[in-house]
């Protein structure tokens, strides 16, 4: 019998078909409850930076509140503006929220725990992430509104920039690895933490953690929906789910680029201390607390800092972050070189 | 030397790091927030609220229509009509605020000379239809009944510096 059913789920195209779905399901319904509660933590956190409480009312602890303000977004009515292209104005949030969402695929969540465990996962990663920008472009384009015109031109030429580092940070880490495979990246990080790549490329992961600051338009470089001056950016048009896709989407690449974060330098999986009791607990709960923590650090900066001026923005991306990265991209590389420790294929 | 000092500080983020110690202290400091409905702040005893018409220990109002409140009103929300009553003491036939004209200065208990019109500690006085918000002498003895106790001590606790 239980042979019967592995040869069904295995060579049947509809027992594939039904893993594959439950595989989707296992990630997404996990990862969209976590944009849930990110918005919640990001509201305690920043409130109790400012000596405030935060959603206390909705549910112990306001816990409830993410589910109280996502049926509103879903009962309210979608507004789509006459002089805007309807059918574009549609599809914006979805390309938006699609792409954050696929991007999951190639993310490992313990050894072995993955659904496309492909040899280019870094390199699908990148351009995933660089798709989600046409989702704005189109959104800010098709509203025909010059807020949200400008908050799109701002936010393709920001996530452009910071592209650019965030790459060299990516080729620093596979010059150390060897490997485009993310599961690969995390196993040659494996024996405690200080085998993980964020201490010897400490500069990286800092430019590497601003980059996706800048790449998820979080503050201090949410000049694309900057409120004083563009009421809400790109999305200043949208209403009701159409705008939840977009929070949603902004929401799933930031927890996308904590994952990255965890992967790349925090030994993704990992246990920190690689003996008992630490590696009895389960590799997906250690990553889990890692994205949290990286999660935390967003809404602590949120709760930090103020915004850049456009051009202090680009300043740092292109004078301070490419010929920083690029420069330790040729140290790496030298010091590989010159030591013996290039990875072997 | 000082610039030397200056890039060092730069390349190793001290503003940032110590901006960001900073918030981290302050996200385990005790909470400001008052939950309202649930928790009130202190009032005053001057506090400016929702108006009342007090009454003599005897139960007889102590308004005496003298309209010095009507006079002084500066919204002109109060409105008095007034006759003597059959025992021959002056008293108002009407006694009319309008809640949605009052901007809360106080000159009508101010100008009182026999302290019935007074505004009371109660600002939980929101309504549903803008007509609840004219009020007139009943209501404003209803009030005084039954915030009486609350006005008395908040008087008294401020006689002291009149």
């Amino acid at each position: 019998m239980s042979a019967d059913l592995i040869h069904f789920f295995t060579t049947n195209w509809l027992g594939q078909a039904i893993v594959i779905v439950a595989q989707c399901l296992a990630v997404t319904v996990p990862l969209l409850v976590a944009v849930a509660y990110m918005t919640y933590v990001d509201r305690k956190v920043w409130a109790s930076i400012q000596l405030r409480r935060g959603p206390n009312v909705v549910g112990p602890f306001g816990l409830l509140q993410p589910f109280a303000d996502g049926l509103k977004l879903v009962l309210k009515e979608t507004i789509i503006p006459s002089s805007a292209n309807g059918v574009l104005f549609i599809i914006a949030p979805m390309i938006t929220f699609m792409t954050a969402l696929v991007a999951w695929a190639v993310v490992p969540f313990d050894n072995g725990w993955v659904i496309a465990d492909i040899n280019v996962g870094i390199l699908y990663l990148f351009a995933i992430s660089s798709l989600g920008v046409y989702g704005i472009i189109i959104a800010g384009w098709a509203s025909n509104s010059k807020y949200a015109f400008l908050g799109a031109l701002r936010s393709a030429a920001q996530m452009v920039s910071y592209e650019v580092s965030i790459g060299f940070v990516l080729i620093t880490v596979l010059l150390c690895v060897g490997s485009l495979n993310l599961s690969d990246v995390v196993l040659a990080q494996s024996g405690g933490f200080w085998h993980w790549f964020f201490l010897p490329l400490l500069p990286m992961f800092v430019i590497f953690f601003v980059s996706s600051l800048a790449e998820t338009n979080r503050t201090p470089f949410d000049l694309p929906m900057s409120e004083a001056e563009l009421v809400a950016g790109f999305h200043t048009e949208y209403s009701a789910m159409t705008f939840g896709l977009f929070f949603l989407g902004e929401y799933a690449n930031m927890i996308l680029l904590s994952a990255m974060g965890a992967i790349l330098f925090l030994g993704g999986w990992m246990s920190p201390i690689p003996y008992a009791p630490f590696t009895y607990v389960p590799g997906v709960v250690w990553f889990a607390l890692k994205i949290a923590f990286l999660l935390f650090v967003f809404s602590w900066t949120k709760g930090t800092l103020p915004r850049y001026r456009y051009d202090q923005l680009m300043r740092l991306g292109w004078k301070v972050f490419l010929p920083v990265s690029l420069g330790w991209v040729v140290l790496t590389a030298a010091v590989l070189q010159f030591s013996g420790w290039v990875p072997k294929p | 030397m000082a610039s030397l000092d200056r890039t060092a500080r730069a390349f190793l983020l001290t503003e940032l790091v110590s901006g960001f110690a900073l918030t981290l202290k302050y996200m385990f400091k005790p909470k400001v927030t008052v939950n309202y409905p649930h928790e009130k702040g202190p009032l005053s005893p001057r506090f400016r609220g929702e108006h009342a018409l007090r009454r003599y220990p005897n139960g007889e109002e102590r308004c005496i229509a003298c309209k010095l409140c009507e006079a002084i009103c500066p919204a002109q929300a109060i409105t008095i009509e007034a006759e003597p009553r059959d025992d021959g003491s002056r008293r108002t036939t009407r006694y009319d605020i309008d809640m949605t004209k009052c901007i809360y200065c106080g000159f009508c208990q101010e100008a009182c000379p026999v302290d019935a019109i007074v505004e009371g500690p109660n600002f939980e006085f929101s309504t549903e239809t803008r007509e609840e918000l004219m009020y007139n002498k009943d209501k404003l003895l209803a009030n005084g009944d039954r915030w009486e106790s609350l006005i008395a001590a908040n008087l008294q606790a401020d006689a002291a510096y009149r």
